[in-house]
C-alpha cells in the first residue's frame, strides 16, 4: 500500500530520487574537518530565526507607539515569548559567528576557487542579504540603540553625490527614522528578505552539489571515468548523476554518515548556544545592547552609538576614513572585495596545505585585522582607535592584492592525489 | 593549523578591553531567591518611587504572583489607587508638566536595572549628596546633574562631598547607614526583578535543557562512531 503510494508520487514526482541525488546518495569527501561543520550550522540557524520569527511576528506590533512595549508584552505576558524572543537575539549573532567561520573555511580551503566561483558568489549574496536582515531586524525592538544605529547606517547613503539625500528619504519613507520606516523594515525583515535568503540558499547548495565539494586537501574525488581501477574507487553507490561521468574516490555518501557526524557538531553547538541564551542572552551587552532596554528617543542619543558587533568590522572601515564618501566606498569595496576573491587569486592549487608560506602568512594577518576591526567597531574613536583601525583596514585590504600578486607564479608544495586524512 | 588558532585565540582577548568601565559602582549583592527583600523592595517602591516613576510594563498580579503574595493581600497592601488586580503598575502623574518641574519627565522603571545595572542602582540610590547650585539642593555622583530630588533623604540623611570628590557619612537620617544599604539593596533587587521577571525560570530552564543535550551528545557521538566504522 505504501510503496504503491510512494511509487505513484516519484513516477509524477522523483522526490526520493532527489533526496538519493543530494543527500544518500550525495558523495562527500570522506576527510571533512572541524572547519566544515559551519554550513550545517547556519542552516539550523536559519529554521531557528525563520520558526522564532513566524511567532514573534504573532506578538509584535510593528509601529512606533507600540513595537517596545509590545517587545516587553512578548517577554513577560506570552507563555514562553521570552524564549522564543531570546532564541531569536541570540540566533542572530550565532548566525554571523558561523558565517564568518563558513566564510573562513572557504577561503583556507580555496573553495571559491575555480570551478566553485558560482558557488562562492551566492554565498556572497546570502551574506549580503543577512546583513540586510539583521540591520532591519535590529531596529524593530525600537531601542533607542535600535533607533540611532539604524540612523547611522542609513545616513552611509546619504554620502552618495546627488542622490543621497533624496535615497535615505526613500529609504526612511520620512525626514527622520520614524513609524514608517518601521513598518517598512518589518515588512522587509519578515517577508520580502526570509524569502530571498531561502532561495538562495537553495541556489548554494545546488551549486555545491554540481560542482562537488571541496575538502581540506583542495583535491579532487572525481576522476576521468575509467581511470581509476575498481578496487581504488570509493566502495559506496552513488548517484549515477555523479557516476556516469566519473569515477568517485575518498567519498561517502553524505547521508547517513555526514548526517550523524553533523547531528554531534549541531548538538554541541546546542550547547553553547543554550548556554548563552539562558544564562547571558544579552550575550555581554554585545547580542542585546543596553541602551536598547530604553525606548527610541529621537531627542536622546546613547552616550556611544556602535552598531552590532557583527557589522564591526565595516563600520570601522567606513569611520576611519574621514571623508563620508571614500568611507562608504571603503566599506562597500571591503564586501565587494571578497566578492571578487575568485579572481584575486589566481593561483591552481585550493588548499593553503599546499600553498606557499606567504599564503599562510596573509590568511593569519587578514583574519587578525578582521578581528581587530571588529573589536574596534564596537569601541569609540579614539585617535590611537582610528590609527589601528586605518593600520588593520590595509591589512583586510592588503590581503587581496597580495593574494593576485604572489598567487600568479606561486611556488606551492605537491598536491596529493588523494586525500590524506 | 594548531598555530593559526593559537594566533586567533591570542587576539580574542581585546575583546575584553571593549567592556571597560566608566565608573566605580559598589556591588548590590542582592539576590533575586529572596523573597522577603522582593517584598520590602516593592512596598517601598510603591510608596516613594511610584508616584513619579512608572512600571508601564510590569502587572500588579504578576508581580503579586511571582512575589508569593495573594491578590486580596495586593489589593489591600500594594494598591492604593482602585486599579484593577491586571493592571500595569502606572501613575496618574501629567508627562508634559511633569517634565516641567523636573526638567526632564521621569522615565519609567521597568527596565532599568537592565538599561544600566543594578550595581548601578544601588550606588546610585546611595550617592546623593548636598549641592546647593542644582534647583532641589542635591546632585548626585553616579548620575551627574540628576533632575530629580532625593526623595529617601529623610531615611538616608544627607551626605556632602569635600574637595577630593568624597562623600561624607550620612547625617540627620532616620536609618542608619546599615539600614539604608539594605533598603537600596531592596529596591534594586526588586527593580532587577521587573527588569525580567523570568530570570529565575530562565535559569533553571537552562540546566534542564543543556543537562539533556549532554546526554544527546553522549548517544548522539555512540551513533557517529557506529555509522563510521565502515569508513575507517
Amino acid at each position: 500500500m505504501f510503496s504503491n503510494l510512494m511509487a505513484w508520487i516519484e513516477q509524477r514526482l522523483p522526490l526520493m530520487d532527489a533526496m538519493n541525488k543530494h543527500a544518500a546518495q550525495y558523495p562527500a569527501p570522506k576527510n571533512f574537518n572541524f572547519w566544515y561543520v559551519f554550513g550545517i550550522l547556519a542552516s539550523v540557524v536559519l529554521v531557528n530565526q525563520l520558526l522564532t520569527g513566524v511567532w514573534l511576528t504573532m506578538n509584535y506590533e510593528p509601529s512606533g507607539d507600540g513595537a517596545f512595549a509590545s517587545v516587553e508584552y512578548i517577554m513577560r505576558d506570552v507563555d514562553y515569548g521570552w524564549l522564543l524572543r531570546y532564541m531569536h537575539s541570540t540566533g542572530a549573532s550565532a548566525f554571523f559567528i558561523v558565517v564568518y567561520m563558513h566564510m573562513f573555511r572557504g577561503m583556507m580551503y580555496g573553495s571559491y576557487q575555480k570551478p566553485r566561483e558560482l558557488l562562492w558568489l551566492f554565498g556572497m549574496l546570502i551574506f549580503l542579504v543577512l546583513m540586510a536582515e539583521a540591520f532591519m531586524g535590529y531596529l524593530l525592538p525600537w531601542g533607542n540603540m535600535s533607533y540611532w544605529g539604524a540612523q547611522v547606517i542609513i545616513s552611509i547613503f546619504g554620502a552618495i553625490p546627488v542622490i543621497g539625500d533624496d535615497l535615505t528619504l526613500w529609504i526612511r519613507g520620512d525626514y527622520v527614522i520614524s513609524g514608517a520606516t518601521l513598518n517598512r523594515f518589518f515588512a522587509l525583515h519578515v517577508i520580502a528578505l526570509p524569502l530571498v535568503l531561502v532561495v538562495l540558499v537553495f541556489l548554494h547548495i545546488l551549486a555545491l552539489h554540481e560542482v562537488g565539494s571541496n575538502n581540506p586537501d583542495g583535491t579532487n574525488i572525481k576522476k576521468p571515468k575509467g581511470s581509476v581501477p575498481p578496487e581504488e574507487q570509493s566502495k559506496f553507490a552513488f548517484h549515477e548523476q555523479y557516476t556516469k561521468k566519473y569515477d568517485i574516490v575518498d567519498a561517502i555518501p553524505f547521508h547517513p554518515y555526514y548526517t550523524v557526524k553533523d547531528l554531534v557538531a549541531v548538538v554541541i553547538f546546542l550547547i553553547v548556544f543554550c548556554a548563552v541564551m539562558f544564562f547571558a542572552p544579552e550575550g555581554g551587552g554585545y547580542f542585546i545592547e543596553a541602551p536598547n532596554f530604553e525606548p527610541a528617543n529621537s531627542l536622546k542619543t546613547p552616550e556611544h552609538i556602535a552598531p552590532v558587533w557583527y557589522f564591526g568590522p565595516f563600520y570601522t572601515i567606513l569611520r576611519i576614513i574621514p571623508d563620508k564618501l571614500l568611507g562608504a566606498i571603503g566599506m562597500f569595496g571591503a564586501i565587494i572585495a571578497l566578492f571578487m576573491l575568485p579572481w584575486c587569486d589566481r593561483g591552481v592549487v585550493k588548499s593553503l596545505r599546499y600553498r606557499c608560506t606567504a599564503h599562510t602568512v596573509n590568511l593569519i594577518q587578514f583574519a587578525i585585522c578582521f578581528i581587530i576591526l571588529g573589536v574596534l567597531g564596537t569601541l569609540p574613536a579614539t585617535p590611537l582607535n582610528n590609527m589601528i583601525g586605518t593600520i588593520a583596514t590595509f591589512g583586510y585590504f592588503g590581503f587581496f592584492v597580495a593574494i593576485w600578486i604572489y598567487s600568479k607564479n606561486e611556488k606551492t608544495k605537491p598536491v596529493p592525489e588523494r586525500v590524506t586524512g | 593549523m594548531k598555530k593559526f588558532i593559537l594566533a586567533v585565540l591570542a587576539v580574542l582577548p581585546m575583546l575584553a578591553i571593549a567592556a571597560g568601565p566608566s565608573m566605580q559602582l559598589d556591588k548590590a549583592n542582592n539576590d533575586l531567591r529572596d523573597k522577603e527583600s522582593l517584598k520590602r523592595g516593592f512596598e517601598a517602591y510603591i510608596n516613594n518611587c511610584l508616584a513619579c516613576h512608572q512600571l508601564k510594563y510590569q502587572r500588579y498580579n504578576r508581580t503579586f504572583a511571582d512575589l508569593g503574595i495573594s491578590d486580596a493581600d495586593g489589593m489591600e497592601n500594594y494598591m492604593y489607587t482602585g486599579e484593577k488586580v491586571g493592571d500595569h503598575i502606572t501613575n496618574t502623574m501629567p508627562a508634559k508638566e511633569a517634565a516641567k518641574w523636573f526638567g526632564s519627565t521621569p522615565p519609567d522603571l521597568t527596565l532599568e536595572a537592565r538599561f544600566r545595572s543594578p550595581d548601578w542602582i544601588y550606588t546610585y540610590l546611595r550617592s546623593f549628596y548636598v549641592d546647593e547650585s542644582r534647583p532641589f539642593g542635591v546632585n548626585n555622583k553616579v548620575f551627574k546633574d540628576v533632575g530629580m530630588p532625593h526623595v529617601l533623604q529623610n531615611l538616608q540623611g544627607v551626605r556632602t562631598m569635600d574637595e577630593h570628590g568624597n562623600l561624607s557619612e550620612a547625617t540627620g537620617g532616620s536609618m542608619t547607614a546599615e539600614e539604608y544599604d539594605e533598603f537600596a539593596r531592596d529596591l534594586t533587587n526588586f527593580l532587577e526583578y521587573t527588569g525580567e521577571p523570568n530570570k529565575l525560570e530562565r535559569e533553571s530552564m537552562g540546566y534542564w535543557v543543556i543537562g539533556f543535550l549532554f546526554i544527546l551528545l553522549f548517544f548522539a557521538y555512540l551513533l557517529k562512531k557506529e555509522y563510521w566504522r565502515d569508513v575507517h
